[in-house]
């Protein structure tokens, strides 16, 4: 059993949503069943994934050869302290998605719990994989799940919004797909470690067409993780998605930015040769500038969903920076910063939603409305999820913040990191401030707010697991920052990864 | 043979490039339907492109390389798939926002801008 443990994540959800579609769960009436079913999934994923952790910090990184075919040539799932932390992150997201779904928003389509197992799937997926096709094919699971889901409930602009991002994500896919023909054609071979020790041997001319390659799969998660030009899409999805499904999408971008770090720091790193770096000159100004933009964008906001699309940016545009320093200690602090990031802004999603439900019509538009009838409780919970998006102490998002300050080493470094980085936390801090005063504090005078439903135990729930995780994080910093560190030195060392691979002989 | 397959999957690509920024949903979906098509092409030629060799050891002196052809079958899974969802989506969107725009509205009549009622002159 323990000898599978790696896979366990990825099977779980597979096989839980398939059988979810099957006579004693499938119909509209059997929506109890499958909540129970959907509980007991996500909490196995989410013991699986931490018995998974802990072997992991024990004895060291994992590999799992599927079907027994080894490295290079089989497909190969890789489990470091990096890609089980995110794993276990993807699960706990799930866990509080899941809870704050039985309120009855997984009533309005019959496949809501199925989907978020197959989207889980593909995210688990993407994190543990190490053979580029093959995060190519969960890249492709996640997507149409997350497709579907986005349809999950009523709304015109939900189609409006899709159209777009399904659009734009199938051309994402076939560049994918030109990527690895391209980097396959040259390298021959798919298998990331692989592919890092036949890159540094190309011969000048390949050398050219790996950097192309190379450059394309920088636009593709790019597109994924919402970098600057590719960016345009987020604000309106996420925005337009019911709650639950904005929640779950918080880590989507992190799947991207994630496969930045794996991919440019194994294949095109320090030991690439004449190819070593060679997207640096690129993202630090992509990386500034998507900082930049999503924080304008969050000033400008109309509505709460899309402030928080845009502060999905500015965590993108910070994790990027974390990424464009290339130390261990700088990936290491990203790395806090977007445990961090996905949980407090999966939790603002749902605040909004909460928000949204007793201001009647007007939503979570910043205009005056209706008062907002529970309004202690929501208030309370805005505040503390805007303090620890901000970056206020003493919550997660300062220590992030701080961490991320803290990697930036020489003069010119220190320059562009720590103004932009805390004059986008001024902003942002403007921008929630004005949100509160209007959403809690500028009301009509009639008493319309009687009418308005309590908010179900289940939500509160599913928003307070989430915005829970914010102060447990800074409660134990020391000991995740370390843990961080661990799982970054663990990704910088490639020659490692090629010795545990057994990809020594081929490469002489 | 290798110029021919260039010139196809490159006039494949540029078509499929050209529809996809089009502006109404018809296009688009043709466009990504090429582009599938000619990343399926390209994906093939991976592994170098090869008339008389067998993928299988032992059959010929040289053999192709099995993986691209796997790797071409899964690929032409999913974009089918994808393809299907996309045609669906887009009546849905058809249906839904009453026009066949990718951007759900319809662009105002340029022509009727620019040019002067005469009537009323």
């Amino acid at each position: 059993m323990t000898a599978h443990l790696v896979i366990l994540p990825i099977i779980i959800p597979l096989l839980g949503g398939l059988l979810m579609l099957l006579p004693p769960f499938a119909g509209p009436e059997k929506y109890q069943y499958r909540r129970v079913a959907a509980a007991c999934l996500i909490l196995a994923q989410l013991i699986c994934s931490i018995v998974l952790m802990l072997s992991v910090i024990t004895t060291g990184p994992t590999l799992y050869a599927v079907g027994d075919w080894q490295p290079p040539f089989g497909i190969i799932l890789y489990a470091d302290l990096l890609s089980v932390m995110l794993v276990v992150l993807a699960g706990f997201l799930g866990l509080g998605v899941t809870i704050y779904s039985f309120s009855g928003i997984d009533r309005d389509g019959k496949y809501f719990h199925p989907l978020i197992q197959f989207q889980l799937l593909g995210i688990y997926g993407a994190f543990l994989t190490n053979d580029l096709f093959n995060l190519f094919v969960f890249f492709e699971v996640l997507l149409i799940a997350s497709y579907t889901l986005l349809m999950h409930g009523e709304g015109k602009q939900k189609t409006a919004a899709n159209m777009h991002y399904v659009i734009l994500n199938l051309i994402g896919s076939s560049l994918f797909l030109f990527v690895l023909g391209t980097l396959y054609g040259i390298t021959g071979t798919l298998n990331i470690p692989d592919m890092a020790v036949k890159v540094a041997q190309l011969s000048p001319s390949n050398q050219l067409i790996a950097q192309a390659g190379g450059s394309l799969l920088l636009v593709v998660f790019g597109l994924k993780s919402a970098m600057l030009p590719l960016h345009f899409w987020l604000p309106r999805t996420y925005a337009a998605a019911s709650a639950p499904v904005a929640a779950l999408f918080a880590i989507m971008t992190k799947v991207g930015v994630y496969c930045i770090f794996r991919v440019y720091t194994v294949v095109f790193g320090e030991e690439a040769g004449a190819l070593a770096n060679m997207i640096q000159p690129w993202i630090w100004p992509l990386a500034i500038l998507t900082l930049v933009l999503g924080t304008i964008g969050a000033l400008a906001s109309t509505n709460l969903r899309i402030l928080i699309g845009n502060l999905v940016l500015v965590s993108v545009g910070t994790l990027l920076i974390a990424f464009a320093l290339r130390t261990p200690e700088a990936t290491a602090a990203g790395l806090f910063y977007l445990i961090h990031s996905t949980l407090i802004t999966g939790a603002l999603f749902l605040i909004a939603d909460m928000l949204g439900q007793q201001r009647g019509k007007a939503l979570d538009y910043f205009v005056i409305a209706r008062k907002i009838k529970q309004q202690a409780l929501l208030g309370i919970l805005f505040v503390i999820a805007a303090m620890t998006v901000a970056g206020l102490p003493p919550f997660s998002g300062f220590l992030g913040k701080l961490v991320i300050l803290q990697s930036a080493t020489n003069t010119d470094e220190r320059l562009w990191v720590w103004s932009i980085i805390l004059l986008s936390s001024l902003a942002t801090i403007i921008a929630l401030s004005r949100a509160g005063t209007t959403l809690f504090w500028r009301y009509t005078k009639s008493n319309q707010a009687s009418q308005a439903h309590d908010i179900s135990k289940w939500k509160i729930g599913g928003a307070i697991v989430l915005l829970g995780a914010s102060p447990v994080l800074s409660l134990f910093g020391a000991s995740i920052v370390e843990y961080t560190n661990n799982a970054a030195a663990q990704l910088h060392d490639v020659p490692q990864l090629i010795e545990l691979m057994n990809l020594k002989g081929d490469a002489q | 043979m290798e110029t021919l397959y260039v010139i196809c999957v490159g006039v494949l690509t540029s078509c499929g490039v050209y529809l996809c920024l089009r502006g109404r949903t018809f296009s688009v979906v043709v466009g990504l339907t090429m582009l599938s098509y000619a990343v399926n092409l390209f994906l093939f030629s991976s592994g170098r492109l090869n008339l008389k060799d067998a993928a299988i050891l032992g059959m010929s002196d040289s053999y192709a390389d099995p993986l691209p052809q796997a790797l071409t079958l899964t690929a032409i899974v999913i974009g089918f798939a994808m393809i299907a969802f996309v045609v669906i989506l887009s009546m849905r969107a058809r249906a839904d926002l009453g026009n066949d725009f990718v951007d759900g509205n319809e662009p105002p009549d340029t022509r009727k801008l620019i040019k002067p009622n005469r009537d009323k002159i």
